[in-house]
């Protein structure tokens, strides 16, 4: 396995492996919301709020979100890596990315625990 | 190679200085394998700051009936519509170039022929989907 400077603790393997189980979950997420948008003849707030009240769909949207966060933890730095050279930028705006990432699980979090 | 190396340099030496640099881009061209690369790139950063817009609209429609109405006006709006249809585009995108990219990981696609075939089948689908898309949500 490659492990040298740029990639602490992690190696190409396992990021290629969560990438794609990320993006698995993240697909039949969008794949039952698409379901839901279509299916539903009206969508009040009643109904949309019911959608996520159940405990299933409480641990689909947070798991959906997570994957977000690992998925594009993963692959902004894949990005990053290509255009931002000075280590110093990369790494605050990496810094700034995972924690916009992490926002939005929290977020998530928070909305999730009041319906 | 290793004995075309000129004496003096070590090897790790010459492999920096042997990259090649081509900022001649006008030269460069742009196959379809390589424009469903970089779409697929675009789609993803585009959708992670997407995300800021839908992630608020989802707390603030699903938090009271005030906030549904609201995020229900703005989607109604010009600005709600072109957010909305980007992001599923964006996402239809991203989607379409992810399936092919596991196709590609288990061993198909793989070749000059193939490879670009199934981008422009991805390209195009793409196109269409979003017509539908858009047509839908205006
Ligand atoms: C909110 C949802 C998503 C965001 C923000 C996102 C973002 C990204 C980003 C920024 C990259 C890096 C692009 C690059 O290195 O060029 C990436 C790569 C990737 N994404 Fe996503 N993605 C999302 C959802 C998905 C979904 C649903 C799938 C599955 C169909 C998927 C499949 C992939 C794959 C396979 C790669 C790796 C491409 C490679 O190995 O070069 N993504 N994503
Ligand atoms: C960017 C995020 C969103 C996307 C991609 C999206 C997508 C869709 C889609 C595909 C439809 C079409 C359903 C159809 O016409 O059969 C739809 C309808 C609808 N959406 Fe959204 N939506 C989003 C956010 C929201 C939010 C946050 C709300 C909450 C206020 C909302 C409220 C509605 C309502 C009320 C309808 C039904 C319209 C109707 O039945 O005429 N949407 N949405």
């Amino acid at each position: 396995m490659v492990t040298n400077q740029a990639s602490i603790k992690r190696d190409g393997v396992q990021d290629w492996v969560s990438l794609r189980a990320t993006a698995v979950i993240i697909a039949l997420f969008s794949f039952y919301m698409t379901w839901f948008f279509i299916s539903t003849p009206q969508i009040t707030y009643e109904v949309w709020r019911e959608l996520f009240a159940g405990l299933g769909m409480k641990v689909f949207t947070l798991a959906a979100l997570i994957s977000v966060m690992l998925h594009v933890r993963i692959g902004l730095w894949q990005v990053l890596t290509d255009y931002v050279k000075p280590a110093g930028l990369r790494a605050s705006l990496q810094y700034v990315l995972n924690l916009i990432a992490f926002a939005y699980v929290a977020v998530g979090l928070f909305v999730l625990w009041g319906v | 190679m290793i004995n075309e190396f000129p004496t003096g340099y070590n090897r790790h030496e010459i492999v920096k200085k042997q990259r090649p640099v081509n900022l001649q881009l006008n030269t460069i061209s742009f196959p379809p394998s390589a424009i469903s690369s970089i779409l697929h790139r675009v789609t993803g950063v585009a959708m992670f700051f997407a995300l800021i817009f839908v992630i608020w609209a989802w707390a603030v429609s699903v938090s009271s009936p005030q906030g549904f109405a609201d995020v229900q006006q703005l989607m109604g709006g010009v600005i709600g519509k072109v957010v909305a249809i980007g992001t599923v585009s964006a996402l239809t995108y991203h989607v379409l170039g992810g399936i092919r990219h596991g196709i590609m990981d288990m061993g198909h696609w793989e070749e000059l022929e193939s490879g670009n075939l199934s981008a422009q089948i991805v390209i195009g689908l793409w196109i269409v989907l979003t017509i539908a898309i858009g047509v839908v949500l205006w």
